[in-house]
């Protein structure tokens, strides 16, 4: 079993003994459509409820968002712990890296610029020169 | 409202005699190559075979001679900046005035990286990829032709701008508020940003197609850690591509709306922040050197590799050292900016980060040492390119690693220093990288090796005279000299950067010998054809198919379960002809056909890209309009493939045989 560890490559399907079964395409984007609008009426309720403490409601809002991206990477864009979809998770995984590190240094060096800024007043003192 | 917007004949600049003698030049040439092509009768041709090729092939020797085209364009910039600084000293004001000395560094620097050094590595990615992983094509290989005629469409506009209006004048980096509406009211800043906005998205689509190529294609048996470390590199540097120049895309968009539409993201009044742009455009200008020196250090692996005749040391620390690259690369970006005035944590993060990712790239050089120590090395023109790099290379990279302590950086930001620097990097980095991959892969795309004579002198004369033209730049930086100096007082710096510009000339000296080089190898091709595929004793599967190689590579594609298949093959066949070569059996094989789709897209881009610069919105709406046309017919075509009998790859076989079959 030494091969295992590279993977599979493309073409070299006879190592693998048996297909595994598919559930069908319809089903699958089913089940995900209805979890989908099942999350989404959720969240709508949620935030016009009044039978949640306040201060909960955001937390729970951003729950359901991350609960929403679950079912969207697995019912509609198919990521899956299959052997065969490494690719595809090891592409989300650098994707949403590399957004982080962009969004959150982006975030941090702006911030701290921002902060850094001489007050307005001496800004327009500079100005008068 | 005007008909032609801002368009008129006060755009062609007739009083600039440098420019109008550059234009006719330039527009008498392209006319009497286009009139002698056509008398010839040799349009069809070039229609049939290049123009609407999807052959990756065909398409990377494109990329390979727009950039090399673009080089002279570019170097042409640069020896001229090198002359007006040698004489533009004390009271004289030297031959080219301030607005087209500006427009000149400008469009150096966006040639240079963005149509010189991307095509270059693009172009031998094209090329050498699908070879090295034993396939047929790339993924996508209409997609392929649109990318490359959607970076020509680019190199038009930017070479449009030369005649019709002008460039840029605001830097290659295009910094606002200098680039915005206030400052540059011109068309310059709108050319340089609608020919990287077109010429981008054609990067954006290689980038998409090359990782899908390189996950999903390789040869039967072929894992991932089998493939040459060029296609590692590649690899690498296309999952940069595909999140890095979307980063640049959408700031660019920023700064249009700016421009066109009245935004406030990069002005200071209305509350927008042009610091915001220096950051964003370094998210993907740091990337952006990976992309272009990961390939190149590829090349330099199968080089190093190829020429001692052994396996190349370290793979497996190669193949981490280039993903690690690849991650770092998104978190040091900000060293392009220490000078802006972040706190002292986070100039030292990026500081720290700056260092760390020096690291892996040393890495790297230690494992090329160990692949040439013990082995016998053939001293090739392709490996005088890699240790001229990693000799040039280390130095660069150290005054790199300077840079990287915030102090010092406040010393040499905006410096000759700092110019010295990346050139430092980028030429041997990237430049040499390319001109041995050429060297090398040149007879496979041809069939006939280059001269090496005419190589040596060439990479000599590159190589002192890159450090005659750089080295006094480091010295007048430490001096004090900025960068971007149409002219300057101080006498001391004169001689110091007459030795640079005798070393530019140096350096048109080795272009020269590239130039008859190329001209001796065509004249001599009969006596130095690559009969057998395998000109260099090669290790990877480019190597085992004829030179050039048949439209479909590979008569039967190569099953490759380990590294340097080829290689190893060859050793176990002990120098015997292949006794399977002749009972081989063969099938039909379904090729993409060709599509003119790249090149009926390309040019609605240019007519949308030069609409929207001189503001005709009529045009513009048109070429938008054609573009989307020309992709639905695409899309609703009935057939994409032709299949080719099996007796015609027989009889090609049989004409081109080769040493061992894989």
């Amino acid at each position: 079993m030494t091969e295992a560890q590279y993977g599979r490559a493309p073409g070299d399907n006879s190592s693998d003994p048996v297909e595994a079964w598919e559930p069908s395409g319809l089903l699958v984007y089913t089940i995900g459509l209805l979890l989908a609008v099942l999350l989404t009426t959720t969240s709508f309720w949620v935030a016009n409820t009044s039978l949640l403490w306040a201060p909960g409601i955001a937390l729970g809002l951003a729950v359901l968002a991350i609960a929403q991206m679950g079912v969207h990477l697995v019912f509609f864009l198919h990521i899956t712990t299959g052997p065969d979809n490494t690719n595809n998770v090891l592409a989300l995984a650098f994707g949403v890296l590399i957004v982080f590190l962009v969004i959150a240094g982006s975030l941090w060096i702006m911030a701290d610029l921002n902060e850094m800024m001489p007050p307005a007043e001496l800004m327009d003192l500079h100005m008068q020169h | 409202m005007n008909f032609l917007g801002k368009l008129s004949w006060d755009a062609v600049p007739l009083h600039e005699p440098i420019i109008m003698g550059t234009s006719a030049v330039v527009v008498l040439a392209i006319v009497f190559i286009l009139g002698w092509i056509v008398l010839k009768g040799y349009l069809p041709y070039l229609w049939r075979e290049w123009i609407t090729s999807v052959d990756h092939k065909r398409i990377g020797v494109m990329y390979i001679v727009l950039a090399l085209l673009m080089l002279l364009r570019g170097f042409a910039d640069g020896i001229m900046m090198r002359s007006q600084q040698a004489v533009a000293a004390g009271g004289a004001q030297g031959y080219l005035p301030p607005e087209h000395f500006d427009q000149i560094f400008s469009a150096h620097g966006t040639i240079m990286i963005f149509f010189v050094a991307m095509p270059l590595v693009i172009g031998l990615m094209n090329f050498a990829v699908p070879l090295q992983l034993g396939v047929r094509d790339v993924a996508f290989p209409t997609l392929n032709s649109v990318s490359f005629w959607l970076t020509a469409s680019g190199v038009l506009l930017t070479n449009i701008s030369l005649a019709v209006g002008e460039f840029s004048k605001a830097g290659w980096v295009a910094y606002p508020p200098l680039s915005g509406l206030q400052f540059s009211p011109g068309v310059g800043v709108d050319y340089y940003l609608w020919a990287l906005q077109i010429s981008g998205i054609g990067t954006l689509l290689s980038g998409i197609n090359f990782v899908t190529t390189i996950l999903k294609m390789r040869a039967p048996g072929m894992g991932l850690m089998h493939m040459p470390v060029f296609c590692w590199t590649a690899l690498a540097s296309n999952l940069l591509i595909v999140a890095a120049f979307p980063v640049l895309t959408v700031t660019f968009a920023m700064l249009l709306l700016d421009r066109y539409l009245d935004f406030h993201f990069f002005t200071i009044d209305a509350g927008g922040n042009p610091m915001m742009y220096v950051n964003l455009f370094w998210v993907w200008g740091h990337p952006e050197v990976y992309i272009l020196v990961l390939p190149a250090f590829g090349i330099y692996s199968e080089v190093s590799a190829t020429f001692s005749g052994k396996p190349l040391f370290g793979y497996r620390s190669m193949v981490a050292a280039t993903m690690t690259i690849s991650i770092l690369a998104y978190t040091v970006w900000l060293h392009h900016f220490f000078t802006m005035g972040a706190s002292a944590n986070i100039n030292a993060f990026f500081g720290v980060m700056s260092m760390i990712i020096a690291v892996p790239t040393g890495v790297k050089i230690f494992n090329w040492l160990f692949t040439m120590y013990g082995g016998r090395v053939r001293f090739t023109v392709p490996v005088l390119w890699t240790i001229g790099f990693m000799v040039t290379f280390v130095l660069g990279g150290l005054t790199g690693v300077l840079l990287a302590v915030p102090p010092i950086d406040f010393q040499m930001h905006n410096s000759l220093f700092l110019v010295a620097h990346f050139h430092h990097v980028i030429i041997p980095g990237v430049v040499f990288g390319a001109f041995a991959g050429y060297h090398y892969w040149f007879p496979k795309a041809f069939g006939f090796t280059l001269d090496e004579r005419w190589g040596r002198r060439s990479f000599w004369c590159w190589f002192i005279g890159f450090h005659l033209a750089f080295m006094p730049l480091y010295v007048v930086g430490l001096m004090g000299m900025t960068r971007r100096m149409q002219h300057y007082d101080n006498l001391d710096w004169q001689p110091w950067l007459m030795v640079a510009g005798i070393g530019a000339v140096v350096i048109l000296a080795g272009i020269v010998c590239q130039v008859v080089q190329l001209v001796v190898s065509i004249r001599d091709r009969e006596q130095n054809r690559d009969l057998t595929g395998d000109p260099w004793n090669g290790r990877t599967l480019e190597w085992s198919t004829a030179s050039p190689p048949p439209a479909w590579n590979f008569a039967v594609l190569p099953y490759a379960a380990e590294t340097d298949t080829f290689w190893n093959r060859k050793q176990r066949a002990r120098g015997k002809r292949d006794e399977r070569a002749q009972e081989r059996e063969y099938d039909p094989i379904e090729m993409p056909k060709n599509s003119p789709t790249g090149f009926v897209t390309a040019f609605f881009a240019v007519v949308t890209g030069f609409a929207l610069i001189w503001h005709i919105w009529w045009m513009a709406g048109l070429g938008a309009f054609g573009a989307l046309v020309t992709f639905l017919v695409f899309a609703f075509r009935h057939e994409d493939e032709i299949e080719i009998p099996a007796e015609q790859i027989a009889r090609f076989d049989r004409a081109h045989p080769v040493g061992v079959v894989i």
